[in-house]
């Protein structure tokens, strides 16, 4: 067991763990921080994506003892008062259908905008694509995702 | 009414997925929450000589290990197949018993002989590891051509052969002669690949017992709540049907995978009376390719007969099926009623005979995967007719055209009424949208590059809606197949739409609140729809085989219906005017050409407070109703795929998918443009991606995301949808359903375009760089002879 003190969406946050704690399950059962999903075992389909010091990162691909002093942003996160562009860019395109892949992919595509610009490059649908690689949606075809990433590069 | 029908409305449900406030079963945590972990087989075919729990239950955590022979001593029943067939000699379908627990044999790697039940889930997962299972192996048949050979292995004492059934639908004699008279006759042998359905949300169960009430709570990812409560209680016996309350909640997509009752459910319900403790168990990825229902896996040879003018003579199908090691919930009726009936198409076919063979192997059952027997279907009539297009030297089109119903209603040979559609013009459309016309300089210009283009088309037809549930019970069903809806308008106007169907990413919450908003013109806003808890809706049927439009909404449409019938009355009493002159409009409800009105809450105001109602009245504004429709409804479509194929390496890029579909009326363009786009990536994942594979000892090779191929983002185009709307007769809004659509029609659009591009037919789904290469190679004699 390892004490591990994190600032998680804001909040100071200190808890008595396994080392073998994930940071998925960290951010699930001891901070009861559901939006966060789990959809395989294998790092590939990117449900658990999270910000880890402003970097999109697979939480469980991470122990959580590894991170500690860590800054996480989770989905209950992202929104500031008002809803996060690239939320309302997802209900404005339809870029979700059960929701279970969504969180995910809206941290991913938060982060990859947020590189994007900081390099000044385009981020074209073709480099959303590429960059989605990371994250499985069985809904949607990925059409109306790949819409709704390019919708908020546009508006953040 | 900008929320009404025919309006792209956001979705009211994604504020709580985009926030992360979506709550599927996994995020529910009850008190006193116990974790299962299941001991499964690594063995494909194994006689369970015995079980040694000792060490694991002495192990941390630990509170219990349960196995099958416990299970089967308290009374709880076989997992049942609800759809029985009879061969066609008369005899019943040969179904092997399937504990949810095994006792005596196990018969699929994955098969589950033991939970162990610890505090945490880590705990219950190591615990499970240290269960000593006394197996002595058996020989294994994996494949379905091996499961049918002289001397293989015997899976079930009571299915000699392994033979489950042997069916037929048609007349065979009038078909064989049809293909007598053709002038031509084209032969196909094809194999519909193995899939697992995968939605991202993987299979959770928590069950409680509460031993003062004696009742049972189950929480599931579940796309039928009420057939899961109605089949646990009255098939295995696990709790009273009052005494069990079934909560399906935010699920993480279905694709059918979610609609069967699964051993672990009735397990984890069992283990918490064993218990007295909530027991919780979340299936991981790697266990969900092992006991995940899966999908399709046929081997079908077929004829199909032309005359000199191109017009089909007869249509012959001799299909094998898979159904892995148990018979699923509603495996048998996949490759039969919802198969068979399809092999018609769009096309005016006097003579079809299908025959059906379906066989145990050692592998997970196989039941209803997207689409369920019609992408099957689809996929051996659509390839059979490009082929025979390019076999006769026609145009594939106009082979089509030929051919196509031209009237409706149609009876086929083969049982299906279709109802409504207008096959030459929405492939019309199709081709506008994907520039058929400029194809051959397209295909030039790739050609100057070293690349092959080629262009494939679908013209699919599905059945929607089962029903009505007469008719499927004289086929062998066991379960109507109608739905049900209230609707209450509380006192404050407001409206709650209770409803038997499930919303598991399809957007009901929107849809069925704009059916309502269109029917008493209130917003959007006012209606919010309950679904998927036995306590709280009446009863229903769920969501599967597109119904929730076809037969959900009509439902509800139903219901509307009465709470209208008493509106008017209640208006027409209250504003002293004859009901006929009540309109509803606008926010109010007023008598036509004079300035008696009330407001919409008003009225519900006055059913309440009943201060003022019609004599003999009953108070209150709530009415349900069940909704059993008279027939299918027919969705259709015209599918054009262009490919690009890299000679040297196989790799093949799909540059334009084109829809054109008919889903009679929409209700939310949008939506039903999301359910085709994700439908025609399944499709196309079926087509050039995914495949379950089993080596010869039946262990599973593809048993994670490392090694089963999902359609990622760059795998797929973007997609151009059309629609063209001609409503269905068979339900008041003219709706025909939508969600399986892309699945079905997409498979052949993609293997009739690669193989336009690589010239050869012989290619199987999937069309990885590999398996395209390879055909290429294969056709080409100079390399070949290298």
């Amino acid at each position: 067991m390892t004490n591990v003190k994190m600032k998680v969406n804001g909040k100071e946050v200190s808890r008595e763990v396994p080392d073998e704690t994930l940071l998925s399950e960290f951010l699930r059962e001891q901070l009861r921080l559901t939006g966060t999903h789990i959809g395989c075992d294998t790092s590939q389909c990117g449900a658990c994506a999270v910000h880890v010091n402003g970097k999109v990162v697979k939480a469980c691909t991470a122990l959580a003892v590894s991170l500690d002093g860590a800054d996480v942003t989770t989905i209950e996160g992202l929104a500031n008062g008002e809803l996060h562009p690239m939320q309302v860019a997802f209900n404005d395109n339809h870029g979700l259908q059960c929701g279970f892949c969504t969180p995910g992919m809206i941290m991913a595509g938060v982060d990859m905008v947020n590189r994007y610009k900081a390099e000044g490059r385009d981020l074209t649908s073709d480099a959303i694509r590429h960059e989605l690689e990371g994250n499985i949606c069985r809904c949607t075809g990925y059409h109306n995702i790949v819409k709704s990433i390019e919708d908020a590069a546009a508006k953040m | 009414m900008s929320s009404g029908i025919g309006k792209s409305v956001k979705r009211k449900e994604d504020k709580r997925f985009t926030t992360g406030k979506g709550r599927y079963t996994d995020d529910h945590r009850m008190d006193n929450q116990a974790y299962a972990a299941f001991v499964r087989s690594s063995h494909a075919h194994a006689t369970v000589k015995g079980i040694d729990a000792t060490a694991a239950k002495g192990m941390p955590g630990v509170i219990d290990v349960l196995d099958g022979h416990q299970l089967t001593g308290d009374g709880i029943g076989n997992i049942i197949c609800g759809w029985a067939i009879t061969s066609k000699d008369g005899s019943p379908m040969n179904m092997g018993a399937w504990s949810a627990l095994a006792t005596e044999k196990v018969r699929y790697v994955g098969d589950a002989v033991a939970v162990v039940i610890a505090e945490t889930q880590a705990q219950a997962r190591i615990a499970a590891e240290a269960v000593e299972v006394d197996y002595e192996e058996l020989p294994v048949v994996a494949h379905v051509l091996d499961a049918m050979k002289d001397g293989a292995p015997q899976i079930h004492d009571n299915a000699p052969g392994n033979q489950i059934y042997d069916w037929e639908l048609g007349d065979e004699a009038a078909t064989d002669a049809g293909l007598a008279d053709a002038a031509h006759v084209t032969t196909l042998d094809i194999t519909n690949n193995r899939l697992s359905p995968n939605p991202m949300e993987p299979r959770s169960a928590i069950a409680t017992y509460d031993d003062a009430e004696e009742h049972y709570t189950l929480y599931t990812t579940s796309q039928n709540p009420h057939v899961a409560r109605l089949v646990l209680s009255a098939f295995y016996n696990v709790a009273p049907e009052h005494k069990l309350r079934v909560i399906a909640p935010d699920v993480g997509g279905g694709f059918g995978a979610k609609i069967y009752i699964y051993p672990e459910e009735i397990t984890c319900l069992w283990a918490s009376m064993k218990t007295n403790r909530s027991v919780k168990w979340t299936s991981d990825r790697s266990e969900a390719f092992l006991t995940d229902a899966h999908g399709r896996d046929h081997v079908t040879h077929a004829k199909m007969g032309f005359d000199a003018d191109g017009k089909i003579t007869g249509f012959k199908i001799d299909t094998i099926a898979n159904l892995g090691a148990y018979m699923s919930l509603f495996s048998s009726s996949v490759p039969t009623y919802l198969y068979a009936p399809l092999m018609s198409g769009q096309y005016d076919i006097q003579n079809i005979h299908c025959n059906v063979r379906t066989y145990y192997t050692n592998t997970v059952p196989v039941d209803a995967y997207r689409g369920a027997g019609r992408p099957e279907a689809t996929y051996l009539v659509e390839r059979m007719i490009e082929t025979a297009a390019r076999e006769m030297g026609m145009d594939p089109a106009e082979l089509r055209r030929r051919n196509f119903v031209q009237s409706f209603p149609h009876q086929t040979p083969v049982l299906m009424q279709y109802d409504a559609g207008d096959f030459p013009k929405i492939l019309e459309m199709a081709q506008e949208a994907a520039d058929v016309a400029g194809f051959e300089a397209r295909r030039k210009e790739a050609a100057s590059r070293g690349k092959l283009r080629g262009l494939g088309y679908s013209t699919f037809i599905e059945a929607c809606g089962l029903a009505p549930s007469k008719a499927a019970g004289s086929l062998g069903a066991g379960v109507g197949l109608w739905e049900s809806a209230e609707v209450r308008v509380n006192p404050v106007g407001s409206i709650e739409i209770l409803t038997g169907s499930h919303s598991h990413g399809q957007g009901h919450e929107t849809t069925f609140a704009q059916i309502v908003a269109e029917r008493f013109d209130i917003p959007v806003e006012n209606v919010q729809i309950v679904h998927g808890d036995t306590d709280k809706v009446q009863f229903g049927m769920g969501t599967y085989g597109s119904r929730s439009g076809p037969v959900g909404m009509s439902a509800v449409v139903k219901a509307m219906d009465k709470v209208e019938a008493k509106v008017r009355k209640i208006a027409a009493h209250t504003l002293e005017a004859s009901e006929d002159d009540i309109e509803i409009k606008g926010g109010n409800v007023s008598v036509k050409g004079t300035d008696k009105s009330m407001a919409w809450h008003e009225v519900g105001l006055a059913a309440y407070v009943a201060h003022n109602l019609p004599d003999g009245m009953e108070p209150g504004l709530k009415e349900t109703a069940f909704f059993d429709p008279v027939n299918f409804s027919f969705p259709s479509g015209a599918f054009i795929c262009e490919v690009e194929v890299d000679p040297d390496t196989g790799e093949t890029k799909i540059i334009k998918f084109t829809s054109a579909d008919d889903f009679g009326t929409i209700i939310n363009p949008m939506i039903v443009e999301g359910q085709v786009h994700g439908g025609v990536a399944q499709g196309i994942g079926q087509a050039m991606l995914e495949q379950v594979v089993y080596d010869d000892d039946g262990q599973l090779l593809t048993g994670s995301y490392m090694d089963y191929t999902m359609p990622r983002a760059a795998d797929m185009p973007f997609f151009d949808v059309q629609h063209h709307e001609t409503p269905s007769p068979n339900n008041p809004l003219g709706v025909k359903g939508c969600g399986e659509a892309g699945a079905i029609g997409a498979p052949p659009a993609v293997i009739n375009a690669i193989t336009d591009a690589i010239g050869t037919n012989d290619l199987a789904m999937p069309a990885t760089p590999q398996a395209v290469w390879r055909a290429l190679r294969s056709a080409s004699k100079p390399i070949a002879a290298e």
